[in-house]
């Protein structure tokens, strides 16, 4: 062996056992961080994203979801993984001319969703508007409180998720812990969720939630029935948002909000089916899309009923 | 004498609101039976379309045919029905008046163009149990979206396709409608204002 080559081998080694040497406080910390972890928190730190995963990992990680709620909760939890059907493209629309602004759908919304009661988490807005200024959002108010709604000379635009074909949320995440699915529902894995709220600042609408606190819901108040990317219970930390409902409406019912509206102004349905209540408004209605100037592509219209 | 005849009176209508209320479950059974009839069929028929959903959530037969709609049953205050249960006893009069003793609180707050209509625009004199139409046909309670589409043709039509009031159930199968009197007193149709519910916490009460 020639000394150079045999020089180049010793200072491969020495790299070698360098490079060792510098990643081991590295390990040392990862290994001390995981040391208070049970098997199954490791397995779920070390979780893919919900996307890339096979039908056997999605069975196996809602079977242990369902295990680690029902024990948290005491009561029996499902959490579904039912995936998009073929075919199906939701849509939206409200009625504005017939919102009254009792706030019974945010209410409702909070319940089926499990959204943190304190520190208190909405997923909609209603705004109040003056029928003078029409949409007009520098003088919207969202804690008018008044003895009796409707208020004379106003109208009210209840606000959530518009569920973009082009959703700004998306395209800024820096983990692909959000996307757009099959049937148009814009939905977030929790456990890919790192929290750095891009969403909420890319979002025209402010239709995405940050959990500053850790979710608080009694015991029993909390919806057992729940989807992986819905309302399966959130921690501390995570964005959420509005997703139709989709433990409901994959599954054929209406959303919470739909079925509570005292006054019938909420519709819902597919938007590839000719026939469906959704297509009728968009064809024989007066409609509107919320900041259309922004080209996000609402799947969520706004009309006049009368 | 005069309790006996009252406690008669009581009892005639107990059996009337019997009869009623058999009618009224007779009338429910052949609906559910009809229902279920188209639904199979449709499933039969199905198009390819609805082949690849779930069962779930086919199309069903709501919107077909006039009497098909799988509305809930009137909501008539208590003891009011059959209406004959007190009428069939009365002269009737034909006669446009204010009402006073019986039906004063329904004179007192109607303003369903008070000016130009009364109770027997739409309830029918000779057989109290019914409503009419200005066709003079008469109709069930449970039919009042006739009577009201009268007049309202534009709201019917939407009703109809399920675009004016409220649906619940399955956004692409078996939907429960409302008459239009779950929601418009029919004798005070302008919705009445409710009470909110809270507005959100405002961000500077906010603890963390």
């Amino acid at each position: 062996m020639n000394p150079i080559s045999q020089s180049m081998q010793k200072e491969e080694k020495s790299n070698s056992r360098r490079e060792f040497l510098k990643k081991l406080p590295v390990l040392a910390v990862g290994a001390a961080a995981l040391g208070g972890c049970s098997p199954e928190e490791i397995e779920e730190y070390f979780q893919q994203n919900f996307k890339t995963l096979s039908k056997e990992e999605k069975e196996e990680i809602v079977k242990n979801l369902e295990k680690k709620y029902s024990e948290k909760y005491g009561k029996e939890f499902t959490v579904s993984d039912t995936p998009a059907t073929d075919g199906i493209l939701f849509g939206y629309a409200l009625d504005l001319s017939r919102c009254i602004g009792c706030r019974k759908c945010v209410y409702a919304c909070v319940e089926e969703n499990n959204q943190s009661r304190d520190p208190q988490v909405h997923w909609i807005q209603v705004l109040q508007m003056e029928k003078k200024k029409g949409i007009d959002l520098v003088h919207a108010d969202i804690h008018y409180n008044p003895e009796k709604v409707p208020e004379e000379g106003h109208f009210y635009m209840p606000v959530q998720c518009q569920q973009c074909r082009n959703p700004q949320c998306v395209s800024v995440c820096p983990t692909k812990a959000t996307w757009q699915d099959e049937d148009g529902i814009v939905v977030v894995d929790y456990n890919w969720c790192i929290g750095c709220r891009y969403c909420m600042a890319a979002c025209p609408y402010g239709a995405r939630h940050f959990n500053w606190g850790e979710p608080n819901i009694p015991d029993e108040e909390i919806n057992p029935i729940t989807h992986y990317l819905g309302n399966r219970p959130r921690t501390k930390g995570v964005v959420e948002k509005c997703t139709f409902c989709i433990q409901r409406v994959r599954e054929g019912k209406y959303p919470a909000c739909v079925e509570i509206c005292p006054t019938g102004s909420r519709k819902f349905g597919n938007l590839l089916d000719p026939d469906s209540e959704i297509r009728y408004i968009l064809e024989n209605k007066r409609v509107l899309v919320f900041k259309e100037e922004l080209n996000t592509q609402p799947k969520f219209y706004y009309f006049f009923g009368v | 004498m005069n309790i006996n005849l009252r406690s008669e009176k009581s009892r005639k209508s107990d059996i009337t609101l019997f009869i009623c209320n058999f009618k009224i479950i007779l009338f429910s059974c052949i609906f559910l039976f009809f229902n279920s009839c188209s639904r199979d069929n449709s499933i039969i028929e199905g198009n390819e379309e609805n082949r690849t959903l779930p069962e779930i959530m086919r199309s069903d037969v709501i919107n077909q045919g006039d009497s098909l709609y799988a509305v809930k049953a009137p909501p008539f205050s208590e003891d009011i029905f059959p209406c004959s249960g007190c009428h069939a006893d009365e002269e009737p009069n034909p006669n446009r008046r204010q009402l006073v003793d019986m039906h004063d609180d329904i004179d007192a707050i109607f303003s369903h163009d008070r000016e130009n209509r009364w109770c027997l625009d739409c309830h029918s004199i000779d057989t109290r149990d019914s409503l009419k139409l200005a066709s003079g046909k008469l109709i069930g309670f449970d039919e009042s979206y006739k009577l009201c589409g009268q007049c309202h043709g534009d709201k019917l039509r939407d009703w109809k396709v399920g675009i004016h009031g409220k649906r619940t159930g399955e956004w692409n199968g078996k939907k429960q409608y409302l008459l239009c009197v779950h929601c418009h007193n029919p004798h005070s149709p302008k919705f009445k204002a409710i009470k909110p519910l809270p507005p959100p916490v405002q961000q500077k009460d906010i603890q963390l």
